[in-house]
């Protein structure tokens, strides 16, 4: 059988076509035509929606929507995601970036996915038809999703409190060693009132370093306090194993960069 | 198989098609366009060789449907030269002793091609940021890099 | 850049045009404006796609091969196994004597490496092929498995390429190529210090940017056009020659254009089963590598494992050198025979010692055959041979550019393997590093020539 493509006007109409089997749902192409390009037989038919929403950025009310469609291309453009710029930047070469697209980094396997990484720091909440769901729940069933991604939603962080960090070997353009997200609210003497880390490459899907979190509660920025954190920054994280680096390299090094993202 | 219609501007002129459903641009273009510039490495997105420009931007024809692209303006380096005169990026290449065996040419013209339409006069960083999706196995980044970078201060003369 | 011409003034005519002239490239015109073709831009109407089913085991016999759900598949035309390819059994260098025949072009009972080629599907689509090639059977016993060139060489191993008997190549000089020149022993006995190290390398891809293939048309007078991206031109025109028992003025090769080599494109893998497949169809075949099988299924460069037990004079004089040295073949021999013999000619390295012992070692594993790369055989030995240098100048206490020019090859030195060394150049090469790299070295080295001894 051969490839085929549906294009549909609205969400809704591509959700009903989403339901057969073999049957993908067509974001930039960089997941799912690579994957056929490659000889993956399990997809036989594509599905893609037009609808305006999906390619539509708002930024209003202390909030951000970033359709599905919408391009790390479009983000590392706007003018009031510029704190964002960084992750969008860090998927792919221009190119991929004219294509990668919100909804398929939510689903892209690691060492890819570290926009995602981003958006888990940012306690986005993952839309479809079918209602909302926190993104720790939405990455934790990813792989049974049959529904369409049609947004995601995060407030706008303060001022700041953003920091993004992703390490790969090859400059500037290279598959993730890591990525690293990390939200942090202090207080007015530089205590940390709250963190939320996302780490990339630590298991297959983004996680969160809750260990770290926690220790970091109370602290200031400087390479004493943070220490304990660092300490408890592996774990449980599963990292992955690929050419780029070993499991074992991936667990070293985490805490040093981490060590940095923090301190910079 | 079931075909449907395709119809996009091909550098400047009009090309309509029936292809199979599920073809990506890369195979419409080389196999039935018969325009073979842009190059399959990989087909993957990870080689760059395969750079064209849709609608003004860098895409990798070799994960782009081709029936994503009905109505779009699309440009590869086979359409560059003028009149049989070559373009000011194509000049700098062949000047600046850009290419080995040849492969990833096409798709690094595409790429700086794009940089420049947007940034005339770039910094040497942003033509290593411009080219980094693009990957050249002989090794000859640097005198890629020197080729964007004479290209543009040639262009910034001519304008001058 | 500068061109000095003070070196070896009366040796050279200096009446040349072209040296120190930039001239444009003939090929650069083509390849800015997209009109250089390459063998994938050539395009025939109903030409077939050709997809390998690939061994998923590293080492295993085969029982059964099921093609008949493939071949029902839509799209597909021909489904080709080990029975189908006249003369299946081959080895590229027996083109120049170098046996025996180790290779199968299709596998035929065995399966001695992960991606292995054991049956071909030619399909009208691509995506008929892949279907048609995941419906293949393959009933495999798994057996077991050697990756490591020492374990191969040891009794009892599995034994990993029958058409050998054992795993290593059998030289005419016997278990390895040997080079014996002076008494090493006494040079050990001689010596202030003995430094013994092991360095080891892995496989190396090539990855060329245009991946592995040809496209094959056939003429309609049973003669067959060929477009390849190999290498290696006519090696490849013989050995298809030889696979399909066809004579030469049958098979029309055209390539040359190459989207990068590196010594990845000689061997003899995709033309002959191409070529079988547009005869046995009467149709044009395509048969390219995807990435993945370029980065997995082509020959990297060999592993080497290089063992150099070095005696030293505390004056910097190297005064015995033995080297033990492996080539990791992997399952087939391809080019590594050759690869392991050039090791042994060249591991004295350029220098002049007086008592050298060399042991070079093909072996085979049941990793992915390795085969040519940039200088094989040579640059893993480099490496090796290089840092062993800069280990013994610490030693004992040396300028390690100094060191070199105490060591260093000059002409009319005998090598170990008893060629007289000449048109050096390796003393002028190192004081004119010594310049660029601002790292000076004594006076009298600096007075040194390669041709005039003294200094």
């Amino acid at each position: 059988m051969a490839l085929a493509l549906q294009t549909f006007p609205t969400v809704k109409d591509a959700n009903a076509a989403l339901q057969a089997a073999g049957t993908r749902y067509l974001g930039g192409g960089t997941l799912v035509v690579r994957a056929a390009n490659q000889g993956d037989v399990s997809v036989s038919s594509l599905v893609r929606a037009t609808e305006p929403s999906l390619s539509a950025i708002t930024v209003s009310g202390g909030k951000v929507r970033l359709g599905a469609s919408v391009t790390m291309a479009a983000i590392a453009r706007h003018p009031e995601l510029a704190w964002l710029a960084p992750a969008a930047r860090a998927v792919g070469g221009p190119a991929i970036r004219n294509m990668a697209s919100v909804g398929g980094n939510l689903f892209a396997p690691a060492p890819y996915g570290d926009f995602a990484v981003a958006l888990l720091a940012l306690d986005a909440s993952v839309a479809a038809e079918d209602g909302e769901v926190p993104i720790e729940t939405f990455l934790a069933g990813r792989d049974a999703s049959r529904s369409i991604v049609t947004s995601v939603t995060f407030a706008l962080p303060r001022q700041e409190s953003f920091r993004f960090l992703k390490v790969s070997r090859i400059k500037p353009k290279g598959i993730s060693v890591l990525s690293i997200a990390a939200l942090l609210e202090r207080a007015d003497d530089g205590t940390i009132t709250s963190a939320r880390i996302g780490l990339g490459c630590m298991a297959d899907r983004p996680m969160r370093a809750r260990a770290a979190e926690k220790a970091l509660l109370g602290c200031r920025l400087t390479r004493g306090e943070i220490a304990p954190a660092l300490a408890v920054a592996n774990e449980g994280i599963a990292p992955i194993t690929d050419p780029v680096a070993s499991a074992w390299y991936r667990a070293e090094v985490l805490p040093v960069h981490l060590g940095r993202l923090l301190l910079a | 198989m079931a075909k449907v219609p395709v119809q996009f501007t091909l550098n400047g002129s009009e090309k309509a098609e029936f292809i199979d459903s599920g073809t990506t641009l890369l195979h419409a273009l080389r196999d039935k366009i018969g325009d073979t510039s842009p190059k399959g490495g990989c087909h993957q997105g990870t080689c760059g060789a395969c750079s064209v420009i849709v609608d003004g931007e860098l895409r990798l024809s070799c994960l782009t449907l081709a029936e994503t692209c009905n109505g779009a303006v699309i440009r590869t380096t086979a359409g560059l030269a003028e009149g049989g005169v070559l373009h000011p990026l194509q000049r700098a290449f062949l000047d600046a002793f850009a290419t080995q065996c040849g492969f990833c040419t096409p798709g690094m013209i595409m790429a700086a091609k794009v940089l420049l339409d947007r940034t005339p006069s770039p910094s040497r960083e942003e033509v290593v940021e411009a080219l980094s999706g693009n990957i050249c196995r002989c090794t000859g980044y640097e005198p890629i890099i020197q080729a964007v970078l004479s290209a543009a201060r040639s262009n910034s003369q001519n304008v001058a | 850049m500068e061109l000095r011409k003070s070196y070896f003034a009366d040796q050279r005519k200096d009446g040349l045009n072209e040296i120190g002239q930039p001239r444009p490239r003939l090929d650069s015109p083509g390849h800015v404006t997209g009109k250089t073709a390459y063998f994938a831009d050539r395009n025939f109407p109903g030409m077939l796609h050709l997809k390998m089913v690939r061994s998923p085991h590293h080492h295993a016999r085969i029982r059964a091969i099921d093609t008949s759900e493939a071949e029902k598949h839509p799209g597909v035309v021909k489904v080709l196994t080990a029975k189908d390819v006249p003369h299946n059994v081959y080895t590229i260098l027996i083109l120049i004597q170098i046996g025996p025949e180790d290779e199968t072009v299709l596998a035929d009972g065995k399966v001695r490496w992960k991606g292995e080629a054991v049956v071909a599907v030619l399909a009208e689509t691509e995506r008929a092929a892949q279907e048609a090639a995941a419906k293949v059977k393959v009933d495999y016993e798994v057996l077991p498995a050697v990756f490591d060139m020492e374990e191969a060489l040891k009794p009892g191993a599995p034994l990993v390429n029958e058409y050998h008997g054992q795993n290593h190549y059998l030289y005419d000089s016997g278990e390895c190529r040997k080079v014996r020149f002076g008494d090493v022993e006494a040079g050990f006995a001689e010596a202030d210090h003995i430094l013994e190290q092991t360095y080891q390398s892995s496989p190396i891809e090539h990855a060329p940017t245009e991946t592995t293939g040809c496209v094959v048309a056939p003429e309609g007078n049973d003669r067959f056009t060929c477009y390849t991206n190999t290498q290696a031109m006519f090696f490849t025109l013989d050995n298809a020659s030889i696979i399909l028992q066809m004579p030469g003025s049958k098979l029309h090769f055209v390539g040359g254009t190459v989207g990068g080599g590196f010594g990845g494109k000689v061997d003899v893998i995709v033309e002959p089963i191409a070529i079988l497949g547009a005869k046995l169809t009467g149709r044009p075949v395509c048969f390219i590598y995807s990435r993945e099988e370029e980065m997995q299924i082509s020959s990297p460069r060999a592993a080497e494992k290089v063992v150099i037990k070095d005696g030293v004079m505390n004056d910097g004089r190297i005064v015995a050198r033995k080297v033990t040295g492996y080539t990791d073949a992997g399952a087939y021999s391809r080019h590594s025979p050759y690869g392991a013999q050039k090791g042994a000619a060249h591991y004295p390295g350029p220098y002049t010692i007086p008592n050298v012992w060399i042991d070079t070692y093909c072996v085979y594993t049941n990793r992915t055959p390795s085969s040519a790369m940039r200088g094989f055989g040579v640059t893993i030995g480099d490496f090796a041979l290089e840092v062993q240098m800069d280990k013994l100048a610490r030693l004992i206490g040396m300028d390690p550019l100094e060191f070199r020019f105490i060591n260093a090859y000059r002409d009319g030195d005998m090598k170990a393997h008893r060629q007289p060394t000449e048109g050096a150049a390796l003393i002028e090469c190192m004081q004119e590093a010594s310049r660029a790299a601002n790292w000076p070295v004594a006076e009298k080295f600096m007075a040194m020539s390669s041709y005039r001894k003294g200094g």
